[in-house]
């Protein structure tokens, strides 16, 4: 090998990698751009859990701005998450509405919210996923903003915390709000 | 006070490495012996700067300093005191200056038992190391500080994540940092040898043992972690080919090539420019990994709290790093020019073949675990890169990689003969190929994979111990003479018999559990029983117990097979309340052939009974085996006088049948 240019590839790949690296930076994984983004929440109606008598559909998400949270009893970030939401709800900050995802029997998500708190103004039952396929959600917990005109605003994956509660939720809570 | 004496000394500590890094280059570079000796004094006392510091951090942690942010978010006064230690490194800043420990560590261990290495290129070595100290060090005093104070402090700690809390994964970091960091003493040496413009046969030889140390360690790391994900996570997988985990993947596979390539440099002065880049590769990877882990421009269940501020520096330590090795190597890389010619058919023929799968399995891995960053940042959507496609990839290099492994070690230096080789290796062949057709008629479930599997796991086993009958002339004389023989093998021999003998076994265990494990699920109630595997499992009853930070369902299972079997297993499921969080803790039972492993669920609603999963995992004690006896032979392998001399030595008898050197 006299040619000099085989020893000069681990650079140009390295410099290559760099720059992803240096672009990927400046992004964040886990704020997905969903293509309901922007969209009116597509139609879905969904039955009350058990021990409840109001279900949940996309005509209760109109003229205020709310949270709808994809959780569930069996998802150990949805109970990581769970303590902000309640702290939500004291405070008053925003409605948050319920789509209780793939429970594995009915009473479970119930039980669940009886021993931690229930910080949803409605929850709509979601055993086959149906809901879930509305938003197009690919796992628990997941959030979504709604504006006053039902349309999605916003997504987020994985827990809610105080925060990327406060770096990202609140301005644009704010901002759709002042509109 | 304590606490501000570690902050002061880790400040101390940079100072120090600044002026190792850059005063013994200098003084190397323009034969000035005063500066030189800069190296090796400094390199000791920054060493101990940074205990000091690191001890002053675990003081905080044992004592409970609240008033210490870093304790305060990561520990817990009811904690118990094995975990106090282990959050010290549980944590992004604390296990920063745990690797800043360890790096400083290899470059003391170079100036105390370096004496026999060429001086410019031992203070060259450790002006390396401490310029990458330097970055460490800086990195962690501007962005990671782990000695901030918080006022007012707390009454108590925020905990740790209970997943964490737990013997495997506290001392899963520190291997594995012993391990990738010691990559770093590699590097050093590459750099070195790359300022020098001198690649020979001794920088080989001082090079190799401090690459199997790392090897060696690191392998361990990465078993340990492994072992945590198979009975911690509670479903009996163990690799997930998560981007944590290739991230150790990685550097493990440049330095498994390394460590091959070093062997050709030594003994037949070849691959000299190919040893070099992948030394600069194992520490490249290694980087990567820490960059991956701490930046969070890739999701991964493992990863730490990511700020973009952090990315920016480590990505900037990587490229400075790494992009100014490659420079040095494009440079003076086409000088190194190696005198070693060989046939294609030859041990160096077979270890460049394995080199280049090893390096093409670490590349495909790399290209997998960024592929989601690329899409992400091409703006061509998201996309996660799961294990299908790393196994569709990865294992198919394998299997002719093992097929040399077999082979090459009977090949002799410089110029093989296919024939003898095949010749010595016909009974091993014989047996790999009876033993996989025996799998795959008499065994049910028995996939062509899983037969394939099995053939070339114990064609690597035969191969090995025929190499090693070979070198004790074993069946070629009288027994008591091959017993003398196979005393008197160099401790260096034993490494690699034991390395290939424990990777066939680990194949077989990694095989049969990917393949025949058996899984049962069920809600049971108390006297049920149910049969896996043979195996008949009753439960007795689920009770409530209470740990030190915890409360837990205890589930009882009485385990029988037969009159003679009688055994019981509890696994727990744990709800931990600061922070609240649940985890399962398996309960295994390694046999022979296979682990027993048992999981309590939650309790049924309807039916009064618990949701109970039992499993059967074949042949996975064998792949802890495996690797365990791997890491033996790294360990023995180390013993050997022969690495630690500078020179050959000429009045040792070399054991017969050792190819000459």
């Amino acid at each position: 090998m006299n040619s000099r240019w085989p020893y000069y590839t681990p650079l140009i790949i390295l410099g290559i990698l760099a720059f992803y690296f240096a672009a990927g930076l400046g992004q964040n994984p886990a704020k997905v751009k969903s293509v309901l983004i922007n969209k009116k929440v597509p139609e879905f109606l969904l039955p009350p859990i058990e021990g409840s008598l109001k279900g949940f559909s996309n005509s209760d998400l109109k003229n205020q701005v709310v949270l709808v949270n994809i959780f569930g009893s069996w998802c150990v970030s949805c109970r990581i998450e769970h303590p902000f939401l309640m702290q939500l709800k004291e405070k008053k900050s925003i409605p948050i509405y319920g789509i209780d995802w793939r429970e594995p029997d009915s009473t479970a998500g119930p039980k669940w919210l009886e021993k931690f708190g229930n910080p949803y103004t409605l929850i709509g039952d979601d055993p086959n996923s149906l809901g879930a396929i509305a938003f197009g959600v690919t796992g628990a917990p997941e959030t979504f903003i709604v504006d006053k005109n039902g349309i999605i605003r916003f997504k987020h994956l994985g827990p809610i915390t105080k925060d990327n509660w406060d770096e990202t939720f609140k301005p644009i809570l704010e901002d759709l709000r002042k509109k | 006070m304590i606490v501000e004496i570690g902050h002061f000394s880790l400040v101390l500590a940079l100072f120090i490495a600044g002026l190792q890094g850059t005063l013994p280059i200098i003084g190397a570079h323009r034969n000035n012996h005063s500066l030189m000796a800069v190296a090796t004094p400094a390199a000791i006392i920054q060493f101990i700067l940074i205990l000091g510091s690191f001890i002053a951090l675990t003081y905080a942690f044992l004592v409970s300093d609240f008033s210490v942010i870093n304790v305060a978010s990561n520990s817990h006064t009811e904690k118990p005191t094995l975990y106090k230690i282990s959050g010290v490194w549980g944590n992004h800043e604390g296990s920063m200056l745990l690797w800043a420990l360890i790096l400083a560590g290899y470059g003391a261990a170079i100036a105390a038992f370096g004496e026999n290495l060429r001086p410019t290129l031992k203070v060259r070595i450790l002006g390396v190391q401490a310029l990458i100290g330097t970055g460490i060090l800086a990195f962690i005093l501007l962005t990671s500080n782990p000695f901030l104070r918080l006022t007012p402090a707390p009454v108590n700690g925020n905990g740790l994540n209970p997943l964490l809390q737990d013997p495997g994964l506290a001392f899963h970091p520190p291997l594995l940092y012993l391990g990738y960091v010691g990559l770093s003493l590699t590097f050093s040496f590459a750099v070195a040898a790359l300022i020098e413009g001198r690649v020979d046969a001794a920088w080989a030889r001082w090079v190799r043992p401090w690459t199997l140390a790392a090897w060696g360690f690191l392998t361990g790391g990465i078993v340990l972690g492994s072992w945590w994900a198979y009975y911690e996570l509670g479903w009996g997988g163990w690799w997930f080919w998560d981007p944590v985990e290739n991230a150790s993947f990685m550097p493990w596979l440049a330095a498994t090539a390394l460590l091959h390539s070093a062997i050709v440099s030594e003994k037949r002065d070849g691959l000299k420019a190919w040893t070099i880049f992948l030394a600069i590769m194992a520490f490249g990877l290694s980087l990567l990994g820490t960059f991956l882990v701490r930046s969070g421009v890739i999701t991964s269940v493992h990863a730490f709290a990511s700020d973009p501020t952090r990315g920016v520096f480590i990505l900037l330590l990587l490229i400075v790093t790494i992009g100014g090795a490659f420079i040095l190597f494009a440079w003076r890389g086409p000088t190194l020019k190696g005198a070693g010619l060989f046939q294609p058919v030859s041990r160096e023929g077979g270890l460049v073949i394995n080199n280049f799968l090893l390096t093409v399995a670490a590349a495909s891995i790399l290209l997998g675990t960024l592929y989601p960053l690329f899409i992400d940042v091409l703006k061509l959507g998201k996309v996660s890169v799961g294990a299908p496609y790393f196994e569709s990839v990865f294992v198919p290099m394998m299997i002719p990689m093992i097929a040399i492994m077999g082979l090459a070690p009977l090949l002799k230096w410089k110029r093989g003969d296919f024939k003898t080789a095949i010749e010595k290796l016909k009974f091993a062949i014989a047996l790999s190929i009876i033993g996989g057709l025996f799998v795959w008629i008499l065994i049910d479930r028995a996939s062509a994979f899983t037969s394939l599997g099995m053939t070339i796991s114990l064609w690597l086993l035969t191969a090995t111990l025929t190499e090693l009958a070979g070198r004790i002339k074993l069946f070629r004389g009288p027994l008591s003479e091959s017993i003398n023989y196979l005393f008197r093998q160099p401790r260096a021999s034993w490494g690699m018999t034991l390395a290939h003998a424990g990777l066939a076994i680990a194949i077989a265990g990694i095989t049969a559990s990917s393949s025949w494990k058996v899984e049962s699920i069920q809600i049971m109630k108390f006297g049920d029983q149910v049969n896996v595997a043979g195996y008949n499992y009753t439960l007795k009853h689920v009770r409530e117990i209470q740990g030190p930070n915890y409360k837990a369902l205890r589930g009882t299972f009485i385990v029988n097979k037969g009159d003679d079997i009688n055994w019981v297993l509890e696994p727990e499921k744990r709800f931990y309340t600061d922070p609240v969080m649940t985890t399962t803790e398996a309960a295994i039972r390694p046999t022979f052939l296979g682990d027993l492993y048992a999981v309590v669920g939650d309790r049924d609603e309807k039916s009064g009974g618990y949701i109970t999963r039992i499993y059967f995992n074949p042949l996975v004690p064998w792949m802890w085996t495996g690797a365990i006896i791997m890491v033996l032979g790294a360990g023995i392998s180390l013993t050997d006088r022969r690495h630690r001399v500078g020179a050959p030595s000429s009045n040792k008898i070399p054991a017969p049948g050792i190819p000459a050197e």
